[in-house]
């Protein structure tokens, strides 16, 4: 098994942690685990990492002033001296009048998603794992590149008050890039998982093949409104970034696009097509969210979005107090609903558009509208009376996750992707394809 | 600075720890003390240290590694952030470990851990050899390094005159908490938010060549955000520090220089305005581009596209490929003639120099583009020989140009771009007034904001944080929601003017992402204003 702390072995660190203080209230935030990883570019394993870690960080108050410090090294005189600089920059610090006190005990739902086959990955299966990819690639004349990421591990909060959470959790992250020798076609496909057991290699390296192959020379179009089929990644890529804004005191305070005009927050407006619901919940095995934020608050089921309609934002426990609201916690991850479409009958039903694989690059414009900008890349295809007719040139965007939601035309079933732009292990997002009209493309790209 | 009298390769050095394997019975008695007695301190004057790399590096050669070297690092970081009249974190963050790399059976093979004993050393080394060996199963092709001088026993400190570290918390919240009320103290000011972060990194690095360096390296970061509000909420704008201040390789000097109280009202000031600025209308325009703006231009057109590992396919899965291929080289006209792109981890400050790179190589200064043309490349060892064809042609040695680099000890190193600098006009020292007096209808930018760019490189956007219109050769008054779009070779061949010497400036960032897992790098960039004639703007705001 990979080197990470049980949850006795962390509460019996957090035990030797906390007896070190001095604070009128302390806590303690442990994580540890085993990381590896293995690159391939040009069909061949380029480079890799193996790598274990464990950090401990303590928040010490005094009163309302508060800090905290970090250390990865547990020996006694190290935890003694991370609880003495965390208490010594607490007792300088002026006070922080939103600091509520440490949580007591807590109960929680979830989480828990320790894989044994993804906790027992070694370079060796890895490199089989990469084979599948890079020799269907070589065999067609074809360049792959691409990455593999596991990480088997836990995560521990304590508190003065009594208060002790713990999760494992195994996740893996696979994508592949493939390209044509002479860089006119690239494809991609990628998926995200807690099980290594459930990975496809060969057919996310078959979807890719597949896309170089039908990308290369790709014809201009013209910039402009376009309708579009989007496959799950591109979707991810957009809702994401409205997931990063539902926060309610920048809408209270007036910066945000959640923010009401006059005052308040958009909670129970309408804002976007009412065939939209999202949802995060940490026990929902399709998920595998965290069951507890970094103060050891529960992360609970929150429904976001229903039928299209703001039903909460997430309130700290400040925001939470001040605005007479409970607490949401922040389960990462989230799930949305779709509809029962599928990707051919939405290409099918396309008279002119444009089919997208993934974005790139984004990065924001405008926060009053959500608005960012942003390329496409990797598999952009033209639909012509219904069938995917020529690749197409990649363009650039500007764009927000609100119009395009407005926007929406057909939605198929949800699937679990890999949402981050550089494969990292993200927290499960389970998004339908959608079709979408009126997406806002502002200029071409000669990039393949 | 204290010599220090060891071998390391091949050597075997008697065990003075108590040798308790991995991280989970790591309670016992610290390795290494916490405290560190002074700037100039490092991990190499430790004894520890030399013994515990000389371990690692013996360790694999024994399991059959052809080449090796290890990393120990010691980093401490301190991040302190307020909001108005209050802190939103202080938090103080040490990191401690060491990575080895190796090459077995012609692949590479990295592998890190945080426990600094003498048993986890070796067993990493050991874990590093076999995870090569079986890497190796996927690479029919060996790597080859290009030679590169042995270094025994060098040393490298950042130019620090205060360490950050020794300055008091209280000292340092006063200072944004003053600076806080400097902007909330303009009208319309409703928000601001403010931030400090310091690095200290020792960074011992030795290689089965005969390479040992010992490195100390600072960094500074200090900003402010004031954010204006309208009345009615209809609005929020702000305009950030970074038109005036970036982080740099120095010590708490550059927080004391960068005097956030004096100069808050003046952000603030700007945020107001930016309120009622009038929104551009979308055209073609002159711009003109400040270095706190163009910094982040010629980052993303220039200094990307240009890393070899890219231009060869290795990073096509996230950062991606490039425009430019090798047979560009001599050959493709970046921009006019007056136009020198230099490399360099040598400025004294500068977010990427440094004395050794981590892979032992000593960096040196090159041009990337010469008199406007495609010039050179950025190198690793690994990479160099790629260019062999080239600097033979060019009756150059075939070395690397210095610019390894990993995030940390947990992190493999590859090739990160050093500082990478728009030399200022060779021929004469071009004021700013001269490039904007010949505009008639252009648009000045200072600051860097929104940035976006394909993965070849070509096809960017950028926005920035304060935007005035130039018009008949006067600058007037603000705009809002401008970006501009650009096709990289047009755009440096579209420009027809830059400032001398006296209009030198730069700016920088931590947060420069490549790899997979994603790592930062710190780089700055030297640049003079620029102009560039007809360039297509577009207009970002748009209404719910």
């Amino acid at each position: 098994m990979p080197n990470f702390l049980s949850r006795e072995q962390a509460q019996e660190l957090a035990g030797r942690v906390l007896a070190f203080s001095t604070a009128d209230e302390a806590r303690v935030n442990i994580s540890s685990g085993e990381e590896g990883n293995t690159r391939f570019a040009v069909n061949q394993i380029s480079t890799a990492g193996d790598v274990t870690d464990a950090t401990a960080t303590v928040t010490s108050a005094f009163g309302r002033r508060i800090a905290s410090a970090t250390t990865n090294r547990f020996d006694d005189e190290s935890l003694r001296r991370v609880v003495q600089t965390s208490e010594q920059l607490a007792r300088l610090s002026p006070e922080n009048p939103e600091y509520l006190g440490e949580l007591g005990e807590q109960t929680y739902v979830g989480g828990d998603s320790l894989v044994e086959s993804t906790a027992e990955l070694t370079p060796d299966r890895r490199a089989e794992i990469v084979v599948a990819v890079t020799a269907p690639s070589a065999e067609r004349n074809l360049l792959s590149t691409g990455f593999l990421l596991h990480r088997t591990g836990s995560t521990a909060v304590a508190t003065s008050r009594g208060l002790f959470a713990y999760n494992a959790d195994s996740r893996l992250n696979f994508t592949t890039t493939v390209r044509t020798p002479d860089g006119t076609g690239s494809g991609w496909a990628g998926i995200g998982l807690n099980d290594v057991d459930q990975l496809e290699a060969g057919d996310i390296g078959m979807r890719a093949i597949r896309k170089a192959e039908l990308s290369r020379d790709p014809r201009a179009v013209e910039p402009g409104r376009w309708t579009v089929v989007m496959e799950p990644t591109a979707v991810a890529n957009m809702v994401g970034l409205m997931m990063g804004q539902l926060n309610a005191r920048p809408a209270d305070e007036g910066r945000s696009f959640f923010a009401k005009p006059g005052g308040g927050n958009r909670i129970g407006e309408q804002f976007l097509d009412e065939r939209v619901t999202i949802w995060s919940d940490p026990a929902d095995p399709r998920l595998f969210t965290t069951p507890f934020t970094g103060e050891g608050l529960p992360n609970r089921r929150e429904v976001w979005v229903e039928n299209g309609t703001l039903r909460t934002l997430s309130y700290d426990r400040f925001w939470a107090q001040r605005q007479e609201r409970e607490p949401t916690g922040f389960a990462a991850g989230y799930y949305m609903e779709g509809g029962d479409a599928s990707t051919d009958e939405m290409i099918a039903s396309t008279e002119r558009g444009l089919l997208l694989t993934r974005f790139w690059y984004i990065r924001g414009v405008d926060p009053r509208t959500i608005l960012f900008t942003g390329l496409t890349r990797d598999g952009t295809f033209l639909i012509e009376d219904g069938r995917v007719t020529t690749p197409v040139k990649n363009m650039r965007w500007n764009e927000s996750p609100i119009f395009m939601l407005n926007n929406i035309e057909m939605m198929g079933a949800p699937v679990r992707v890999s949402p981050s732009e550089s494969s990292g292990l993200a927290s499960a997002t389970v998004v339908p394809p959608l079709k979408v009209r009126d997406f806002n493309f502002t200029s071409l790209s000669d990039a393949v | 600075m204290k010599r220090r009298d060891f071998i390391i390769n091949g050597a075997v050095v008697g065990a003075g720890v108590a040798l308790t394997p991995r991280l989970l019975a790591a309670f016992g008695r610290p390795a290494y003390p916490w405290e560190i007695s002074s700037p100039f301190a490092s991990l190499g004057q430790e004894p520890l240290t030399p013994e515990l790399a000389a371990r690692a590096l013996e360790a694999a050669r024994l399991a059959g590694a052809t080449y090796a070297d290890v990393r120990i690092n010691r980093n401490r970081t301190q991040a302190v952030g307020t909001r108005e009249r209050q802190i939103t974190g202080l938090a103080d963050n040490e990191t401690m470990g060491f990575g080895v790399r190796v090459l077995a059976d012609g692949s590479w093979g990295f592998s890190a851990s945080a426990t600094l004993e003498a048993e986890e050393v070796e067993r990493v080394a050991r874990r590093a050899v076999a995870q090569a060996r079986a890497n190796a199963k996927a690479r029919p092709r060996p790597v080859e390094l290009a030679p590169a001088p042995a270094h025994p026993n060098v040393e490298w400190r950042s130019p620090v005159e205060i360490d950050p570290f020794t300055i008091p918390i209280e000292e340092k919240v006063e200072h944004l908490f003053a600076a806080n009320a400097a902007a909330l103290a303009v009208g319309g000011i409703r928000f601001v938010s403010s931030s400090m972060f310091f690095l200290r990194e020792e960074k011992f690095y030795a290689n089965s060549d005969g390479t040992i360096t010992d490195q100390v390296i600072y960094r500074a970061a200090v900003n402010m955000t004031p954010t204006a509000v309208a009345a009615d909420n209809s609005d929020f704008q702000t305009v950030s520090s970074n038109t005036d201040l970036e982080p740099r390789g120095l010590g708490y000097e550059h927080v004391r220089d960068a005097n956030l109280v004096a100069n808050a009202a003046k952000w603030a000031e700007s945020s107001v305005r930016k309120l009622s600025a009038r929104s551009v209308e979308p055209g073609r325009y002159d711009l003109v581009l400040m270095p706190s703006h163009l910094w982040l231009t010629l980052h993303e057109s220039i200094a990307h596209p240009t890393e070899l590992d890219r231009i060869m396919g290795y990073e096509a899965n996230y950062a991606g490929t490039s425009f430019i291929s090798m047979d560009m080289l001599g050959r493709f006209r970046y921009g006019p003639s007056f136009m020198n792109v230099q490399g360099e981890r040598s400025t004294p400050g500068a977010l990427a120099s440094v004395g050794y790179d981590d892979e032992g190589v000593r960096p040196h200064d090159y041009l990337i583009v010469r008199e406007g043309v495609l010039n050179d490349l950025q190198t690793t060892r690994e990479q160099a020989p790629w260019l062999a064809d080239w600097y033979r042609a060019q009756g150059k040695p075939v070395q690397s140009h210095g610019n390894s680099y990993a995030q940390s000890w947990a992190d493999v190193q590859f090739q990160r771009m050093p500082n990478i600098n728009l030399l200022p006009h060779p021929d004469r020292d071009v004021p700013l007034d001269e490039l904007i007096g010949d505009v008639e209808n252009g648009i000045l930018i200072d600051g860097n904001g929104s940035f976006s760019i394909d993965q070849q490189r070509y096809n960017a956007q950028f926005g920035g944080q304060a935007f005035y219109e130039i018009r008949n050769g006067s600058v007037g008054d603000m705009l809002k929601d401008v970006a501009y779009q650009i096709r990289t070779p047009e755009f440096w061949n579209a420009m027809d003017l830059m400032g001398g010497r006296s209009t030198y400036g730069s700016g920088g960032s931590f947060g420069d992402g490549k790899g997979q897992p994603a790592q930062s790098n710190a780089v700055s960039h030297a640049c003079p204003p620029t102009r560039h004639r007809d360039i297509t703007v577009i207009n970002t705001g748009r209404s719910v």
